[in-house]
């Protein structure tokens, strides 16, 4: 397997989504080329750095204050009767 | 190296009955349906707007918009998909606003100059979270993904923070597999190579980096 390969398979080997022999050539190439190797370790410590990263939570009196308000449009909307996007 | 394990979420066997009871009108029904995506979308709608009050919007526009339409919901993806797709579209909608001088769209950025091997490989230091406070790799992090493109930026939070399936995510974005899986890769790879410059190994002498 050529590095450009193995940048082809990257997305499918991260998400185990390989097949076994795909995967095999890939692991013997990542097991002598260095620099490939890095990117795939880094690229996988990067989705997983933001996949803990709990960027974005919602606080809870936002949240709650988020929900009455939708609801209460909800029921507002019941009145006139359905709308179109 | 072993594969990254996906993001598992709360169990959907009763979404169904859920919104099959909403659409008969049962607005507690509806409520739990927000209880259980609100976080979701608000994250969504964050990391696409970069706006907290936008956000906000987006979180009431989405919801009340499926409400709304529940009756056009044909069941034939996940409800959690098909919220997905409003509220991706909410957020581009307000992000146009802010941003009139930009087309901003899905397809933005499609065609980069950039196929090729990543260049400069630098190894990461073992525990590169630690070589930050908290609030400092907050900063770093946000920052480092808002400087995607809106494209890449969505399929990544969608696929890799969301944990949606590559096929969910096409359904939501209206995009084709193969559309997705490129996205991601270069998504995946602009972060890795953005957060390399904070997280590489520091050089030995005085440092040449």
């Amino acid at each position: 397997m050529k590095c450009s390969e193995f940048l082809d398979e990257l997305t499918n080997y991260l998400d185990g989504a390989l097949d076994d022999r795909t995967k095999s050539e890939l692991e013997d190439h990542l097991a002598w080329c260095h620099n490939c190797y890095v990117v795939c370790d880094t690229t996988r410590k990067t989705i997983e750095i933001y996949r803990n990263s709990e960027l974005y939570e919602l606080p809870d009196d936002l949240r709650g204050r988020l929900r009455s308000a939708i609801m209460s449009k909800c029921a507002q909307h019941k009145k006139p009767g359905p709308q179109g996007v | 190296m072993s594969a990254i394990q996906p993001n598992v979420r709360e169990p959907v066997s009763d979404e169904l009955a859920l919104v099959r009871a909403a659409k008969r009108g049962d607005d507690k029904a509806f409520e739990e349906l927000v209880r259980r995506y609100d976080r979701n979308v608000f994250r969504i709608a964050q990391h696409i707007t970069q706006n907290r009050e936008d956000a906000e919007d987006v979180v009431q526009d989405a919801f009340l918009k499926a409400y709304g339409n529940l009756a056009q919901f044909q069941e034939q993806s996940k409800f959690y998909t098909w919220l997905v797709r409003i509220a991706v579209n909410e957020a581009l909608m307000k992000l146009r606003r802010r941003r009139p001088e930009r087309m901003v769209s899905l397809d933005e950025d499609v065609k980069t100059e950039d196929d090729s091997l990543p260049r400069e490989v630098a190894d990461w230091s073992p525990n590169p979270e630690q070589m930050y406070k908290q609030a400092e790799l907050r900063e770093i992090l946000t920052r480092t993904i808002q400087g995607l493109p809106a494209g890449f930026r969505t399929v990544f939070v969608l696929r890799d923070v969301e944990g949606l399936s590559t096929e969910e995510t096409a359904q939501a974005l209206e995009l084709s597999i193969p559309a997705v899986k490129s996205r991601l890769l270069r998504a995946r790879l602009q972060l890795r190579e953005r957060l390399s410059r904070y997280f590489q190994k520091r050089a030995s002498g005085d440092g040449d980096q």
